[in-house]
């Protein structure tokens, strides 16, 4: 007996009631110097740069544009809170500082959530509910190490490394520093972090948490800037380690720049994870799994399932629900609480999204986006699917960094396994089946550091997260998260 | 004309409620110059049952919350410590330490608090295991909280002792019934008032005053207590404790001679003597592959 669908009828009347997020409460300033050395100095160039709202082309504010001078400022201050007083304090003691930023983070949540969103565009449901407490919750768990290291490392004496140098990504701002300073600090380092130069701002209300938690002055130093900034950082002589998360071409040229040092290094890049759905799977999940996947936070996820692979037998039925689904997702103001996919970040990503959406449709795919008008203003991009794709095409070899998902089909499990480790990267996968036998089998044979089971874009502080292959190397979160930020003796 | 100091009437701590022993009867704690300065409880075998009953009961909701949440409640419960700190220096005084040790006792306690909360996430990773068995499954081994422990908390200390014992059983996941020390029961009490305003649930930690040699074969007998943890050096109370364990298999840990004031005596291992260990079989399909475990 076949069931009726029933569908919604999504033309008639469905517009929500704007539900917007307050957003009086937020304090910013009109203009952010560089945090050297516990105090807030101004850039050596003079020179400053906007940061605006991607949702509105508004101006947020000025951001101090630091260079090399400032870069060596900050590395001398980190230097020096290194030999004079971090390195020198208990690991207990320690501890007790990073519990205190987890704790004022938390007590400002609200206003995390409301400037991650203004500043990057990302649904303020994802930064309320994901970013900032999975933040916390990051330097709740690293400070709880900070005294028990010789039990994450038996017989191997961990010890601190010295100055720390982080550049972190514009996708998950505050969460980003939070996986790179609170082990980091934890271990016993000190840190120079720059944060990307479109999302600076909650990386500087940290620094101001960090201020209020009463840290020694150039434990943590933040210096903004783009790029260039970055590689200072990168070839500074007095950094001994180097974290970064971004594009993989960035983090060769990184490891290429360092070729010649003992710098320490940690690489988390880009990923094309396969999403993987078989015939079994309950399918209305895995469609919500599909749809996390690649559209939660614009796909702008490293880890984003930006490949579909759906078993033949079941294809039709996932891609009708797909797209039904995919109708009902609200494009549009990130501020409001009803917003599923929100600003693109930047003008230039935007570019390269609408590049690789061009690129698809002349590569022959078909292509497939929701009916529905975009704002004028702001930078937008709507959900969209790619079917007829072939395993070469660029829109399955390449991270877009978008919510663009290309669709393919596989029959039997081996070629699945085959389709999903053919690319560069090995960032993550998931696996859709009810049979537990068949995701170990899968979970043993794809070539990834993290494979989600009937879930996707799952993160927590306890999990390791890294890449096998072009995705990088180290791991963030958990105990092996540790491992980056010491030394050992064998 | 001097103002008259209200007086705090000690009661016990059972099912996130402060009862006064069922059984009416009291016993006198004297400061170091042999004065009065409290009437305590002393806990009776129907105070422990119905402390049992409470503490099974949060059992079930304890040891269901996540290890995030059960490591910031450890953790507020060292907020609340911190802020009431003064409290407790005073109260250590007044039974016999000086005004550096009650600070020492006070700060280690607190600082132990953190260093317990810190392992609640942490603990599973370094003592669990995925085990690489000869076939095709997934095979791993976790632990899990033994259930409802009975505690004879130290004698020579009234809050470090109370702390170091408490912190490391309800971590996993555990609830307890604890018997205060005898002689120092004065910040035990108002220790019970610090859990209770810190967001743990009713029953994880029930506090009793009163007599360790009355109480122990309670304790010790009770079938619906998994473990019990001695802290002290009765030979002959270890051995009916021991003795009393085969009723319903307990899991028996004896402390003694322990300096609780050092860290040394703060352990992961100490969580753990409180765990089951569970391993899980889970098959790997492999088709056409002899194939392997993990």
């Amino acid at each position: 007996m076949s069931k009726k669908e029933t569908k919604l009828n999504l033309k008639s009347n469905w517009d929500l009631a704007p539900s917007l997020e307050s957003t009086s409460h937020v304090k910013l300033k009109n203009k952010y110097d560089l945090f050297i050395g516990g105090k807030w100095v101004k850039p050596s160039s003079g020179k400053y740069f906007d940061t605006i709202n991607p949702a509105t082309e508004e101006k947020l504010a000025s951001i101090a544009n630091g260079n090399k001078k400032d870069v060596d400022l900050a590395v001398k201050a980190a230097r020096k809170a290194y030999d004079t007083t971090w390195s020198k304090l208990s690991g207990k003691e320690r501890g007790k500082y990073i519990f205190r930023i987890a704790r004022i983070m938390q007590e400002k949540a609200k206003e995390l959530a409301v400037v991650e969103t203004l500043d990057g565009g990302k649904p303020i449901r994802e930064s309320r509910d994901i970013d900032i407490p999975l933040a916390a919750n990051h330097f709740f768990y690293y400070a709880g190490w900070a005294d028990k290291l010789d039990y994450a490392f038996p017989n191997r004496n961990p010890k601190s490394l010295g100055v720390a140098g982080q550049i972190t990504p514009w996708n998950f701002p505050l969460l980003m520093a939070a996986w790179k300073i609170a082990p980091a600090l934890a271990c016993g380092n000190t840190v120079v972090l720059k944060p990307a130069e479109t999302t600076s701002l909650t990386t500087l209300l940290l620094a101001e948490i960090i201020e209020e938690a009463g840290l020694p002055a150039g434990v943590v130093n933040i210096v903004t800037g783009a790029g260039d900034t970055g590689a200072e950082i990168v070839n500074h002589s007095g950094i001994d380690k180097i974290a970064f998360t971004g594009s993989t071409g960035v983090g060769k040229i990184i490891q290429n720049a360092i070729a010649g040092t003992d710098k320490k290094i940690t690489l988390e890049l880009g990923g094309k994870a396969a999403n993987i759905v078989f015939e079994d799977a309950p399918l209305d999940q895995a469609v919500e799994g599909i749809v996390n996947g690649i559209f939660f936070n614009q796909g702008h996820v490293c880890c984003a399932g930006s490949r579909l692979l759906v078993q033949e037998s079941v294809y039709d039925i996932v891609l009708r629900k797909l797209k039904d689904r995919m109708e009902s997702l609200i494009v549009g103001n990130p501020i409001d609480k009803n917003t599923d996919i929100g600003a693109i970040n930047s003008k230039s990503q935007l570019d390269t999204i609408n590049h690789y959406i061009k690129l698809g449709k002349e590569e022959g795919a078909e292509i497939y986006q929701p009916e529905g008008k975009l704002d004028k203003k702001g930078y937008w991009c709507k959900p969209t699917l790619f079917t007829g794709v072939a395993q070469s095409n660029r829109i399955v070899q390449e991270e877009i960094f978008g919510p663009v998902l290309a669709i393919q089909t596989f029959r039997t499990i081996e070629e699945a396994i085959t389709k999903a480790n053919n690319t560069p990267y090995g960032l993550s996968a998931g696996v859709w089946t009810d049979k537990g036998s068949k995701i170990f089998n899968m979970t043993s044979q794809l070539r990834a550091g993290i494979v989600w089971a009937n879930t996707f874009n799952k993160f927590d502080p306890t999990s390791p997260f890294g890449g096998y292959k072009e995705s990088g190397f180290g791991r963030e979160g958990g105990l092996h998260g540790l491992e980056a930020y010491l030394s050992f003796e064998n | 004309m001097s103002r008259i100091e209200v007086l705090k009437t000690y009661k016990m701590y059972i099912g996130g409620k402060f009862p006064r022993t069922e059984s009416g009867r009291y016993y006198s704690l004297k400061n170091t110059k042999g004065e009065e300065i409290a009437n305590m409880c002393t806990g009776s075998r129907k105070d422990f049952r119905n402390a049992v009953v409470e503490a099974r009961k949060a059992f079930e909701l304890w040891s269901n919350r996540t290890a995030y949440n059960r490591s910031q409640i450890l953790y507020r419960i060292a907020e609340m410590l911190e802020g009431r700190k003064a409290q407790f220096i005073d109260e250590l005084m007044q039974i016999g330490s000086t005004k550096k040790q009650a600070e020492n006792e006070v700060f280690t306690s607190i600082d132990r608090l953190i260093y317990y909360a810190g392992w609640a996430d942490k603990y599973q990773q370094i003592s669990s295991s995925v085990n690489p068995v000869s076939g095709p499954y997934f095979n791993f081994t976790i632990q899990e909280p033994t259930g409802v422990v009975a505690v004879i908390a130290p004698e020579e200390n009234g809050l470090i002792g109370l702390v170091s014992t408490i912190a490391p059983i309800i971590v996993s996941g555990n609830s307890c019934i604890v018997l205060a020390s005898e002689s120092k029961a004065l910040c035990s009490v108002s220790f019970a008032e610090v859990v209770n305003s810190s967001d743990v649930p009713g029953g994880v930690i029930n506090i009793l005053t009163g007599n360790a040699e009355e109480l122990i074969p309670h304790f010790s007998t009770h079938k619906d207590v998994n473990s019990m943890l001695y802290c002290g050096n009765d030979k002959k109370a270890t051995q009916l404790i021991k003795e009393n364990s085969t009723t319903n298999l307990k899991r028996i840990v004896v402390k003694k001679d322990i300096d609780w004031m050092k860290n040394e005596n703060e352990s992961p291992y100490f969580i753990t003597k409180f765990t089951e260990v569970k391993t899980t079989w889970h098959p790997i399909e492999k088709i056409g592959a002899s194939g392997s475990g993990y």
